[in-house]
Order: C-alpha cells, then sequence, then structure tokens
C-alpha cells in the first residue's frame, strides 16, 4: 500500500473523515479541490472517456454528498471500480462462465455470460444510447441530477434491458461495486480519507475490541485506521 | 509421495477429514490426505494486518470455494430446468486446507438429543399422522448418550468456551436448562457478552424465556488441547466468519489438529488433488483406492487404499458418492435408491430491532461464536400439538463483527432506501444503534428435495455437476413464522424505538441470491435401514464397506443448531468405531 506523497491529499483526506468538517465546514471548496483530484490524477486504465464519466456521475447519485459528507465519486469508488476490472474478479474468474447460459426464473440467479467488465461495458453504452434517445442526444453524465436520479430508479425497478443486460441487473451491479468502494480498505483506491468508515464509526483494521466488549452502549472512541496504517 | 498404496485415504482437509486423519495415524495407520484447495496456514495468509481485509475476504470469497471450477446447479421444483450456481451467495463452501472449518464462526452445538430420534419422539408424541404427506421424517440410529464422550472429545479438541447447566446430574452452572446432561464442563469459561447480547439476555428471560451463552469455539482464555497446540484468547475482534482468526482463538482444523497431525510421518498431506471418483472392484462391493486430478500437473494419479474416507463438504460428499457409483442414486419417483435422498437445509431469518441514539451497538466488536439464545423454541422443547409442525430454531444474538461492505450492499433494513437520498442517514442509524436477532432453525427432508447428477452442465474436469432440487416446505414456513412471532415480545422488552421481523412468506420460493447459510445437509445420511440411508449408524457406506462418508450429508434433518459440533462428534464417533472393531475385522459393522 503507497502512502500519498502529496501534503495537500494529505491534508484533504484528513479533512475528508472528519463528520464535523462536512456538517459545518464550507466543505464547496474542499469538494471542488477533490473533484478535481479524484477526475484528474487518476486515470482510468479501463473505462474510455464516456465511460468514467457515467460512472463518476452515477456513484455519486448512489451514494450521494450531505451533510454526512462526500459522495462516492469523491471518495473514489470509480476508481476503485476500474481497478476491479482487471482482477480475477473483473474478469469473471471467480464466477462459474461454463455455457449453455439460459434464462431463468430471478431467483436462480445470475445466468448471463458476462464478466463485471463486459457487463459494464455493453450496458453504460446501452444506458447512453437510450439518454440520448429520449434527451435529445445527450449523455447521462450531462443530465441534471435529479434526471440521473430518475433514470437510475428506472433502471433499479428494471423491466427495460441494456444490450444483453437486464437493467436491474445491472444496477444492482452498479449499487454493490460502488458501497465496496465506498467502504473497503483505501488499498483497493476507494474510501479516500477513510471517510467510509468514518461515517459509520467503523474502526477499520483496529481489530481488538478486548476492552470493548460491553461499554454498556457507549460509542466506541477511537476513529478508523487501515491496513496500511493510515487514520483519519 | 511415492506410495501407490496406503492403508487410508481421506478425501476433504476440513474438520471430518483432519479428525479421521488424525485418529487413523493415532491407530498406526498410513494416511493421505488429498485437499483439492490450496495450502491454508495462518501464520501466513492469516496474519494481522492483511488478513483483516473485508473486500479479500468475505467479499471476493478468499477461503471459499472457486465457482469457476466447479459449482452445482440448482431448481426448486423436479420439473423446473435447473441452473448453475455461478455466483457465490445463499451458501459459501470452503476450499483449501481447513475447508468450511477455517472460515467458519465458531458456533459450537452439541445436539438436541430429541432431534437425534426425531421421527420416534413425533410419532410417540403426536402419532403418525402428524407428519405431512412427501415428509421424509426419519432418527439417526444413535443416541446422545451414545455420542456424550465424542462430543466431550471434540469439546476438548476445538477448546471450547461455554456455561453448562448440568454435570453428571448436578446443575452445574446458567447455560441451557434444554441442553443434555455433560459428563464435564466446558474447557473454557463462556465467552464475554457483547452490548446486544446481554440486552437480550435480559429482555429474553423478562419475557419468561431461558437465556443462556452460546457455545463458542472461541477461546475465551489461552488453551492447549489435548494434541498439545495452543489457543491465543479471541479479542473480539470481528474477523471470524470468512476469514483466518490471525489471534488463533477460533478452533480451526488448521490450528487445532494439523499442527500436530503434521509431524507424524504416516500422515501425508497432498494440496491441489482434485479427486474424481473412488474406484470400486468389479462387483462394487470394494474401494481399491480413488483416482485424483493433479492440479499442478494436470495428471491423474491413481492411489490404492484398504481404507477410504469420504469427507469433504457436504454436498461434494454426495456428488463423489455419484461419480463413483457408491451406492444406489435416489429416485424421487420410484422412492427408491438413498443416494442424494433428505437434502436438507437449515430455515434462518434476522430480525433486526433500533434501540435510541444514545445506545451504541458497536456492531464491529464481535466473536463468531459468541451470543446469548434461547432454545424455548428449538427441538421438541414445546408443544407441537396446537401448532401443527415439526422442528423449530433457537434464537439468538450472535453479534460476530458486522463490516462495513456488507452492511452497507445488505441496506438500512426496514423500509428505508438501498442508494441514494436518506441512504446514508439509515445506514449511520442502523449500523450504530441496531442489534440482529436470528431464528436459526431446522429443515425438514421431503421426498422431492434432493440432489442427483445434472445431465447439461459440467465441472473443469468434464464431471456432471450435482444438481439440487430444493423449495421452502409449508412445515418449515409456518414453523419459522411462529418462532419468529415469539421474538417480537423479546424486542419490546429491550426496549426498541422499533423493529422489523425477518421471516419466510407463505409460499416463498428458495432464492439462490441472498446469504442464508451454508448449513447445508443430508444427502448421505445414516440410519438403520439400508433402503432409506445411505451409511450406517458408524457412517459406513451400506454398499461399499471400506468407505466411510463423513460429514453433515449423514443428518437426516436440518437442525436448528449449527452442524459443527455434530459433524466433530460423528467423526470421532465413527473413527473409534472404526478402530476398535472395523480394523479388527474389516467389513461391514451392521448386516444389512
Amino acid at each position: 500500500m503507497k502512502i500519498p506523497s502529496s501534503t495537500r491529499r494529505n491534508f484533504t483526506a484528513g479533512l475528508l473523515g472528519s463528520a464535523s468538517f462536512w456538517m459545518y465546514g464550507g466543505h464547496k471548496v474542499w469538494a471542488d479541490a477533490l473533484q478535481s483530484e479524484s477526475t484528474q490524477s487518476y486515470k482510468p486504465k479501463y473505462f474510455n472517456h464516456e465511460e468514467w464519466l457515467f460512472l463518476n456521475a452515477a456513484c455519486a447519485r448512489i451514494f450521494p454528498a450531505d451533510a454526512h459528507g462526500p459522495d462516492a465519486a469523491l471518495l473514489g469508488a470509480p476508481e476503485f471500480i476500474d481497478r476491479q476490472m482487471d482482477t480475477p474478479y473483473g474478469h469473471g474468474e471467480l464466477w462459474y462462465m461454463s455455457g449453455p447460459f439460459k434464462e431463468g426464473a430471478p431467483n436462480l440467479g445470475y445466468q448471463l455470460s458476462l464478466p463485471p467488465r463486459d457487463l459494464y461495458r455493453q450496458a453504460i453504452a446501452a444506458a447512453n444510447a437510450y439518454v440520448r434517445d429520449h434527451h435529445q442526444g445527450q449523455t447521462f453524465s450531462q443530465l441534471a441530477i435529479p434526471e440521473q436520479i430518475a433514470l437510475l430508479k428506472v433502471f433499479e425497478q428494471g423491466k427495460m434491458a441494456l444490450g444483453a443486460v437486464p437493467a436491474h441487473t445491472f444496477f444492482e451491479q452498479l449499487r454493490q461495486n460502488t458501497l465496496e468502494g465506498v467502504f473497503s480498505d483505501p488499498l483497493y483506491g476507494g474510501n479516500k480519507g477513510l471517510a467510509g468508515w468514518t461515517l459509520l464509526g467503523f474502526p477499520g483494521a483496529r481489530a481488538d475490541f478486548m476492552d470493548w466488549v460491553n461499554q454498556k452502549g457507549a460509542p466506541y472512541p477511537f476513529g478508523p485506521v487501515s491496513i496500511s496504517g493510515e487514520t483519519a | 509421495m511415492c506410495a501407490k498404496k496406503v492403508d487410508a485415504i481421506v478425501i476433504g482437509a476440513g474438520w471430518a477429514g483432519s479428525i479421521l486423519a488424525k485418529e487413523l495415524t493415532e491407530a498406526g495407520l498410513s494416511v493421505v490426505m488429498l485437499e483439492r484447495g490450496d495450502e491454508r496456514a495462518t501464520a501466513v495468509e492469516g496474519d494481522y494486518p492483511t488478513s483483516i481485509d473485508e473486500l479479500r475476504g468475505a467479499i471476493r470469497h478468499r477461503l471459499f470455494q472457486n465457482l469457476s471450477q466447479s459449482t452445482v446447479t440448482i431448481r426448486n421444483m423436479p420439473d423446473q430446468e435447473a441452473l448453475p450456481y455461478r455466483r457465490l451467495a445463499a451458501f459459501l463452501p470452503g476450499e483449501g486446507v481447513g475447508g468450511a472449518g477455517l472460515h467458519w464462526s465458531g458456533v459450537h452445538f452439541r445436539v438436541a438429543p430429541d432431534d437425534l430420534a426425531l421421527r420416534t419422539n413425533v410419532v410417540a408424541r403426536y402419532g403418525k399422522n402428524f407428519i405431512p404427506e412427501g415428509m421424509n421424517l426419519q432418527d439417526y440410529g444413535v443416541t446422545y448418550e451414545e455420542l456424550e464422550p465424542f462430543f466431550d472429545k471434540a469439546e476438548k479438541v476445538f477448546g471450547t468456551s461455554g456455561e453448562p447447566y448440568t454435570i453428571k446430574g448436578k446443575i452445574a452452572g446458567n447455560g441451557n436448562r434444554f441442553a443434555p446432561d455433560r459428563s464435564d464442563a466446558f474447557p473454557l469459561p463462556a465467552m464475554g457478552e457483547v452490548y446486544s447480547a446481554s440486552l437480550f439476555r435480559s429482555a429474553a428471560a423478562n419475557v419468561g424465556y431461558h437465556p443462556y451463552a452460546l457455545p463458542a469455539a472461541n477461546a475465551s482464555a489461552q488453551y492447549t488441547n489435548p494434541y498439545g497446540v495452543q489457543m491465543g484468547p479471541c479479542n473480539f475482534c470481528g474477523y471470524c466468519s470468512g476469514y483466518d482468526c490471525y489471534m488463533y482463538s477460533k478452533a480451526s482444523p488448521n490450528v487445532n489438529i494439523l499442527p500436530a497431525l503434521r509431524q507424524d510421518p504416516k500422515f501425508t498431506l497432498i494440496t491441489k488433488a482434485h479427486v474424481l471418483k473412488v474406484n470400486l472392484d468389479a462387483d462394487k462391493k470394494k474401494a481399491t483406492g480413488v483416482s485424483y486430478l493433479d492440479l499442478r500437473t494436470k495428471k491423474q494419479v491413481e492411489l490404492d487404499a484398504d481404507l477410504v474416507i469420504i469427507s469433504a463438504f457436504q454436498f461434494h460428499n454426495v456428488h463423489l458418492m455419484l461419480l463413483s457409483g457408491i451406492g444406489q442414486p435416489y429416485d424421487p419417483q420410484q422412492n427408491t435408491g438413498t443416494v442424494g435422498r433428505n437434502f436438507v437445509y437449515q430455515t434462518i431469518t434476522t430480525s433486526r430491532a433500533w434501540l435510541s441514539p444514545k445506545q451504541y451497538t458497536n456492531l464491529f466488536v464481535g466473536a463468531g461464536g459468541a451470543g446469548v439464545a434461547i432454545d424455548d423454541f428449538n427441538s421438541m422443547n414445546f408443544d407441537h400439538g396446537p401448532l401443527g409442525f415439526v422442528g423449530g430454531s433457537p434464537v439468538w444474538v450472535n453479534q460476530a463483527g458486522v463490516k462495513p461492505i456488507a452492511a452497507a450492499i445488505g441496506g438500512p433494513g426496514g423500509k428505508a432506501p438501498t442508494w441514494g437520498e436518506g441512504y446514508k442517514d439509515a445506514m449511520v442509524d442502523t449500523y450504530r444503534h441496531s442489534l440482529t436477532i436470528d431464528a436459526h432453525g431446522s429443515n425438514m427432508a421431503y421426498r422431492d428435495v434432493y440432489l442427483d447428477l445434472d445431465p447439461t452442465y459440467s465441472n473443469a474436469y468434464g464431471q456432471p455437476l450435482l444438481r439440487m432440487t430444493f423449495n421452502w416446505k409449508d412445515n418449515d414456513i409456518r414453523m419459522n413464522q411462529y418462532v419468529v412471532g415469539k421474538i417480537e415480545p423479546i424486542i419490546k422488552a429491550m426496549g426498541a424505538t422499533r423493529y422489523s421481523l425477518g421471516m419466510l412468506k407463505d409460499g416463498e420460493v428458495f432464492d439462490t441470491r441472498r446469504y442464508q447459510t451454508t448449513h447445508l445437509g443430508g444427502g448421505a445420511i445414516m440410519g438403520t435401514d439400508p433402503k432409506t440411508s445411505c451409511v450406517n449408524r458408524y457412517l459406513q457406506s451400506w454398499d461399499v464397506s471400506n468407505v466411510f462418508v463423513i460429514g453433515a450429508s449423514a443428518f437426516p434433518q436440518g437442525m436448528g443448531y449449527n452442524p459443527t459440533g455434530m459433524v466433530a462428534a460423528l467423526a470421532y464417533w465413527a473413527a473409534y468405531h472404526i478402530r476398535t472393531t472395523y480394523l479388527k475385522n474389516p467389513g461391514p459393522m451392521v448386516q444389512a
């Protein structure tokens, strides 16, 4: 795990982890700083430009900015997902991927021949095509936020197909990977500044609660630490 | 490994295999244990802090079966086409040395004695007509008194923490008053109680139930077991289920048996060895050894042995019997054959209670086996007469350490959104101030719920996949609904601000996409009649007498308790009878 070298990066990351900063601070400035950092400093290795814009917008709608803190895009979920695409998981090497591939009752689970990386590629292209048809040639990331949310709800409740992918299957993939990005150890590219863990009060890799087995309902007093030793 | 012939082959390096291998080498046999997965050493990959990684661990399934090589197919009804279980979800079999015994949580029960003779007990109490049409209710063919020394032995090997109720007929503690009598105390005192469990204890007692500390194979103190291996005291780190316990506190074959076994020159462990089949002689009465695929060289290897122990995960045992032609496959139409019959699961649902914003449940603190339970609605501990169903559920708070990815994906619960506006607020409230209560119930066996070979799909080695035909049945759904109803007053007595009860709905269909439990059972069940069981009461194949099939595959019903304690006791029971009877005079130990 690399410790980020930039002082400014460390500073913003530290602030990110502080709930009070987000609740009471003028966080627009820092949000902008992080926005430019997270979208400019990381160059996606798998997703193309249009896919990357889609992913950043969708992650931010799934896990939005609010009084609790920044959105999933600022926390690095798109970077996380991009990096996951070139892992055994992204290539579908953890799944049984032998045919024949047949449609079945939903309760029998995923039956597509697509590993995650192909699922994203097909579904994002189809989603943007759908948006262009219905919104005067715009792509998903160009829509106003309420329109993006409305569209994600359509996908979630999904009777429609996005390429070969049922929209609700794509949405659930996106939702799960976004939340994985927000709440996994930062070594995978998300959960920047440990802000996901700070939100929930999860102490990360502390993993020793000998003195905290039962404190009669008192809040655990220590902030999170990552596997690399990063704190917030 | 150059020997082409050994005394005994043990298939699978989980609890059952490790226990049998230990016992058989103690008896002087040369033993080769074949494990298709990787070597797994706690000191290497279980180390802190790299093992404390939820994404790599429980989410990407570091210690679990890689389905890309082999899986099962699943359908709900016999007239349906089964489809592959492509992504791990509903259940999570292990792979590699330690098997599911490395990634388990550690709840370590004995058995409710009534469950061992459930058919006899139900008929005696309520009459034969009480058993629903199509339910294959059966006895194990072994009693608690016979198994007691082996439960005791397993607890001492596992370093189990708990509080007794009676020892040799005398009250010895404030443990589970429905638990059977013990010959000795638990090796270690009960684990500490987290806040949520202590709230459950007092609320359950207030309502008139009988709470007790869950017996846990998590060490409440430093411990050295009879094999001389050591465990460290559990620090409630919360990384039990799905992880390898960097504290050496959770019992596993890797920590509790293999360090001793590996030093025995008569013992050889071969990893990356995928057993293709047990080889039989011409009339299929004797096993001659096994054929396995060396996954490193991709070469098939023949290994001969006098004795073959099939001790892989429950459904792999059944799969291997079907692939090898041991016994007669079950035919649900004709109701003939036994291999694949009485495939069972458990009926588990989770309810959630939210406390006041001043009460922090610190859900990340936990131990996989620790908690507080009640048995008032388990087994035959309550009157089923007016209720009209068979079975029951223990109920508990078992705060095993909730990690953030799983919590976030699962969502805040209740009617809260699972993403977008309002999600974070609800998620924070749930993660900081809620607790969960499980109804961890039995699942009965039915004529049209079974295992066989799939006609379409195959594994990476060209063998047909195992096919599961499984659905929820009315009996078990009503049992679950009844017991969950009994949780409601406990939640109210806790002073919860709100709650949501998790229960199966009428007619609910088994959903493979949602984790329920890895406690699969049956398919190669034990019993007293070769027409309705695969193995006799010593877990010896009725058909091939030098094959023993050890594991939860032997359970005729899915019990309310977690299965590992029973699996370990049955393994020691079978090993004892192999050592004292079978080896002196190899052949059937029970005449069919």
